[in-house]
């Protein structure tokens, strides 16, 4: 487990400031009960990983945390704002302080490169009058390393620059969280790591708070100061990657294996 | 027997749920719509782009459909004796009904399902998602652009349509005989009154609307998947042309009611 940043700008005494707060979180879709009292905290600066197989809802729990979805019951919180009574325009208001890498991308086809990054820039009345939108796209692609494919529509690229633009268009707006759902699905291991080194850089330039869900265990490995096991719409398991790795409970060691 | 009845009831309710939804759906355009923030400059150009797709096949049937329905009428008229009426004849078919409905269904055909297969894709690919957690509203920046742009659209598709049909038909018109341009504008429109093209007018109108909202609304509940998309595409279309003969079903009803028959 790495140790956090010791240069993390928080108020004094607030060092374990919690950022996003979901409590008994419930959300059903007919009769698949897919969370059933999930519970979280993400603590500012902190890289957290929720772990769990395909289909435990893992991307529902990212889209309650976000507003795209609304819970059945239960609290979320981010930034101390209750997300589920947030009308549109507050949403927005936190919603600049977040980012979210969609599992699928979520590239808009229609568009360039460029006007993708510009895209939440301009959308969210970013009054950057220091930065120009220029800068801050080409800032983004070079976090990224992929400054030359400005110009490029997202179906000329591969599936690991698709993934590294999207992530770039997460942090163009430099927030504070970062949702990341399943960040290296789908990517060959080389990259998949890649992926999760610049992660863990970004996290490390942006101080930001990131909560990322996977079941790729190279990802967590690389990534994870914290890792929460989501089993049956629960919180089955919580600790470090080692921790974990020591567990002999045979549904967390089903992930180890 | 009892087979047939249960799918036949299905199907009614399948009917019923997809008409509720759709009414939700147009309630919700009507909330949205007029409310700001307007997203003028994805409106205009999707008006360009709506036109421009649908611009040279609506313009292509169109000419053939004045063309041959001129060339199908005269031994019926000659027949009667009354080959001169051609002109008027045709230009009552052509700027009544078969101006609209024709562009209509063609429009149906292209714009409808590329709304439909746009949007749909949008949906599975979680675009619009990306887009409502990027401070926009996607009902408002996506499909109120598409179905205001699809309706003011029609109408002026439907008078252009309207000209290269008649224009078809002068050629047509002159296949056999020699008639002046002038003189078959002049049998046209001493034949045609103004009441005559406002109804076609106003309906083109509901007839865009019909099928901007019905490709959205196809679009934006695609299921999951690409074969999800497809089908959004292909029902945008099928459901857009029925509502197409629909509307223009009840608008005859009403000119007859008001007396513009
Ligand atoms: N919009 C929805 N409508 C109905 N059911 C849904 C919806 N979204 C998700 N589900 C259901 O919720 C369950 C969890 O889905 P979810 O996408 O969260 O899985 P996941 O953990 O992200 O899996 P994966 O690793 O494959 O992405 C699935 O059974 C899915 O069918
Ligand atoms: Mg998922």
């Amino acid at each position: 487990m790495r140790s956090q940043p010791a240069s993390l700008p928080l108020a004094p005494g607030k060092q374990d400031q919690t950022v996003i707060e979901v409590k008994d979180l419930n959300k059903a879709f007919g009769d698949n009960k897919v969370l059933q009292g999930f519970n979280l905290e993400l603590k500012k600066g902190e890289n957290l990983v929720v772990l769990g197989k395909s289909g435990s809802g893992k991307s529902v729990l990212i889209k309650c945390i976000i507003g795209l979805l609304a819970p059945d019951k239960g609290s979320i919180h981010v930034l101390g704002e209750s997300i589920p009574d947030l009308n549109e325009s507050e949403l927005d208001k936190i919603r600049v302080q977040i980012g979210f890498l969609f599992q699928s991308n979520a590239l808009y086809d229609s568009m360039t490169v460029r006007d993708n990054l510009e895209f939440p820039l301009r959308r969210h009345w970013m009054q950057n009058a220091t930065q120009d939108v220029d800068e801050m796209v080409m800032e983004a692609l070079s976090d990224v390393g992929l400054v030359h494919t400005v110009d490029m529509m997202p179906i000329e690229l591969s599936g690991g620059m698709r993934k590294r633009i999207a992530l770039a268009r997460t942090l163009i707006l430099k927030p504070g969280i970062i949702l990341y759902d399943e960040p290296t699905t789908g990517l060959d291991p080389i990259t998949a790591r890649e992926i999760s080194e610049l992660i863990v850089d970004i996290q490390k330039k942006y101080k930001a708070s990131s909560l990322i869900i996977t079941h790729d265990m190279r990802c967590v490995e690389i990534t994870a100061d914290r890792v929460i096991i989501l089993v049956n719409g629960r919180c089955y398991a919580t600790g470090s990657f080692e921790e974990l790795k020591r567990s002999t409970d045979p549904q967390v060691k089903h992930f180890f294996d | 027997m009892v087979l047939i009845a249960k799918t036949l009831l299905q199907n009614w309710k399948i009917f019923f749920i997809e008409a509720g939804a759709l009414s939700e759906f147009t309630g919700r355009f009507f909330t949205q719509g007029f409310r700001p923030r307007y997203e003028f400059r994805e409106f205009v150009k999707q008006c360009f782009l709506i036109g421009y797709q649908s611009l040279a096949l609506i313009a292509l049937t169109a000419f053939i459909m004045g063309l041959v329905l001129t060339m199908q009428l005269r031994p019926s008229l000659v027949a009667y004796g009354v080959e001169s009426q051609l002109p008027a004849m045709v230009g009552i078919a052509i700027v009544r009904e078969i101006g609209p409905v024709l562009t209509a269904l063609i429009f149906a055909g292209k714009i409808g399902s590329s709304i439909g297969a746009e949007l749909g894709s949008m949906k599975v690919t979680e675009q619009i998602d990306a887009m409502e957690v990027s401070g926009t509203n996607p009902f408002k920046y996506l499909v109120v652009t598409r179905v205001f742009a699809a309706t003011l659209m029609m109408p002026i598709l439907v008078m252009l349509s309207i000209c290269i049909s008649l224009f078809g038909s002068y050629l047509g018109v002159n296949i056999r005989g020699v008639t002046s341009f002038h003189l078959f504008w002049t049998q046209i429109f001493d034949f045609l009154k103004f009441s005559d093209i406002i109804p076609a007018f106003i309906k083109s109108f509901f007839f865009g609307f019909a099928v901007g909202i019905i490709g959205c609304y196809k679009g934006y509940y695609s299921s999951k998947g690409t074969e999800g998309v497809g089908r959004s595409a292909n029902s945008a279309v099928v459901v857009a042309s029925v509502v197409v003969f629909i509307i223009d079903l009840i608008a005859v009803q009403i000119t007859d009611v008001l007396g513009l028959n």
